[in-house]
């Protein structure tokens, strides 16, 4: 295991922000795995951090392929989850939207050009990347449409979906997209949570890692799961959104990975005042619950839920 | 009259509301003046105060419409936070939205579609905590031709034609832009204070511009206005970033031409009595922008300078 230092940097009066890369294996950049980028990616760090034990086990025991080089960075934004705070320090910016970077530029473009220039060469990258709304994911490999997607790698992660959508104006600075134009085939994985741990859909990520090692051939790596070699890829238009009626205390009735018919209650709001029902949430189809949200609060039109429909999928 | 441009229930006894006073008055265009889409911006607020008095208490003089749409981001200028509280979203990037998108999607799209098909509309920001900035209008090149013309109307100091940022795309100014709704972007001042000056200047930069368009039938007092700096191209600002992390410290203020060369600060260490880095002027310039707030990481802008 090598430990080097890829990007640093002083600050006023805090230690050096520094960013750490953990690599396994000599010869060509052929994986690097990205854990937490915002402050409030806990989930993230958390299965990073269990690839990087893995990895030096499997290369203390020789289980990484001759010429193959995987690189593991457990957090982009230490200062970050230090502070409890999801963006940057000071400004508030968002490293996610700064790629590819640009080393005379602002603070955070300065890191995402730090970060970028160790990771561009990659073959493979993989995202361990959350969403900017509250809840919690069926565990899942999302990809954006770029020209240079590869659907078939992505199978190989074992997950039952693969999600695709189009590029919106904002993803053009994001890691993945920045990845994919500088020829690199990049993955974001959605590891269910993001700001607590959930132990099980952190083994399933871990295991959907350690299933691509294998498969690509650069590690052999045992899994506790077999995943499935037939995932349904799900395109944005798929799936079917379910938004808040009301505003009130959200009773969610149904998490994330659960089948459901239609009709079949998937929450309850109630009055904060008066304690009473103010409606219920009924699924519109019947399907898989893809994304539910996890706080206990909803303004009115906030997405609560979003379901892939039962025989939409192909 | 004052209308709801939109309105969503909050979950503990509170609607979100987007309002705007609406003044009107025979036919004619319509100008809309938009502000606090970041809570941390409040020059606007003072304008939209002088215009909405100047025009209640003279609707003989209104031939058309005026929108004021004072905050568009009202719980963020409520709790003094930029972004919009309890999504830690920048509003300003996820417009045009989306009709049914989730909450804060929904209401970009009704605020887009409420402004859509004005005869203009002035989108006015404040910089942010950091940064003081001289009055200016920021145009993307793709609708310089067309909003540059208008921008020399308002007799601002300064107009930056720069170029569009992929992540702009995303913002109010280019979503009315780019579906035909002709929208300035005005900067000034700094976060979290009025400068009194700068929002008399603009409201008779805006009158001005109303009087051209020929929604007010009065000229404003010129005295104010000015003959416009334009700055254009790849090369015609130059960017000070911070080289270390320190405190900055200046004499200077914005609005003043510096020679390369020139101290325009310096970065220091109160533990160790040390200047750390002396920030000079790279070229001979206006110096536009101008940092206010003293603590810098590594790369944090500290000023940008119009080359002359």
């Amino acid at each position: 295991m090598k430990v080097q230092t890829i990007f640093s940097m002083s600050s006023p009066y805090r230690d050096d922000f520094r960013i750490k890369a953990y690599t396994f294996g000599e010869g060509e950049k052929t994986l690097c795995i990205v854990g937490s980028m915002r402050g409030d990616e806990i989930q993230q760090q958390y299965v990073a951090s269990r690839l990087v034990a893995l990895l030096k086990f499997a290369e203390e025991s020789n289980r990484i392929q001759p010429g193959v080089s995987i690189s593991v960075i457990p957090s982009v934004n230490p200062f970050s989850i230090n502070i409890e705070k999801r963006f940057w320090a000071l400004d508030n910016t968002d490293i996610n939207r700064m790629f590819p970077g640009y080393n005379q530029g602002e603070t955070t473009q300065r890191i995402a050009a730090g970060l970028f220039e160790f990771i561009k060469d990659f073959k493979f990258g993989i995202q361990l990347a959350s969403y900017y709304l509250p809840g919690n994911f069926l565990p899942h490999v999302r990809m954006i449409h770029t020209g240079f997607e590869d659907v078939e790698d992505a199978k190989y992660f074992g997950f039952p979906y693969i999600a695709i959508r189009d590029p919106e104006p904002f993803d053009t600075v994001l890691l993945n997209y920045n990845w994919q134009i500088w020829e690199t085939q990049a993955f974001s994985l959605y590891a269910g949570t993001t700001d607590t741990i959930d132990h099980e859909m952190a083994r399933i990520s871990i295991d959907a890692v350690c299933r691509f090692m294998t498969y690509k051939g650069m590690a052999s790596l045992s899994m506790s799961g077999s995943g499935t070699q037939t995932p349904t890829i799900v395109e944005g238009s798929q799936l079917i959104s379910i938004q808040a009626p009301h505003a009130g205390i959200l009773i969610v009735e149904r998490e994330a990975g659960q089948e459901v018919k239609q009709g079949n209650v998937l929450a309850r709001i109630m009055h904060p005042y008066e304690g009473y029902q103010v409606c219920e949430i009924k699924s519109p189809v019947s399907g898989t619950v893809f994304f539910a949200r996890n706080k206990s609060i909803t303004f009115q039109n906030t997405l609560l839920f979003r379901i892939i429909e039962e025989g939409k999928d192909d | 009259m004052i209308q709801n441009v939109t309105s969503l229930e909050m979950p503990v006894d509170e609607e979100f509301r987007i309002v705007k006073n609406h003044f009107t008055n025979g036919k004619g265009k319509r100008i809309c003046i938009v502000t606090g889409t970041h809570g941390d911006e409040l020059e606007g607020q003072y304008v939209c105060y002088l215009i909405a008095k100047m025009v209640k208490e003279n609707m003989h003089l209104l031939q058309g419409t005026v929108d004021i749409y004072p905050a568009l981001n009202p719980l963020g200028i409520d709790s003094m936070q930029r972004g919009v509280p309890a999504f830690d979203l920048d509003m300003n990037r996820i417009f045009p939205g989306n009709s049914r998108g989730s909450m804060i999607e929904k209401v970009a799209h009704d605020i887009y579609t409420d402004l859509s098909g004005a005869d203009m509309v002035i989108d006015i920001h404040a910089s942010n905590i950091f940064l003081r900035e001289m009055p200016q209008v920021r145009i993307s090149e793709q609708t310089a031709e067309l909003l540059v013309p208008y921008a020399k109307l308002m007799g601002i100091d300064f107009i930056w034609i720069h170029q569009a940022a992929t992540v702009l795309e995303s913002t109010l100014a280019h979503s009315l832009n780019s579906t035909g709704t002709p929208c300035l972007v005005a900067e000034m001042g700094v976060g979290g204070r009025i400068s009194h000056s700068m929002c008399h200047q603009l409201v008779d930069g805006i009158q001005n511009m109303m009087f051209h368009m020929g929604i007010w039938q009065e000229e404003p007092d010129k005295s104010s206005l000015k003959e416009s700096i334009v700055s254009q191209g790849n090369d015609a600002v130059a960017f000070l970033n911070a080289t270390t992390s320190g405190v900055f410290i200046t004499e200077l203020h914005n609005d003043v031409t510096v020679k390369k060369g020139q101290t325009v600060g310096q970065i220091i260490s109160p533990l160790t009595g040390d200047v750390l880095c002396d920030v000079k002027a790279p070229c001979d310039g206006l110096l536009f922008t101008l940092r206010a707030y003293p603590m810098v990481y590594e790369g944090s802008l500290l000023g940008r300078i119009h080359r002359l």
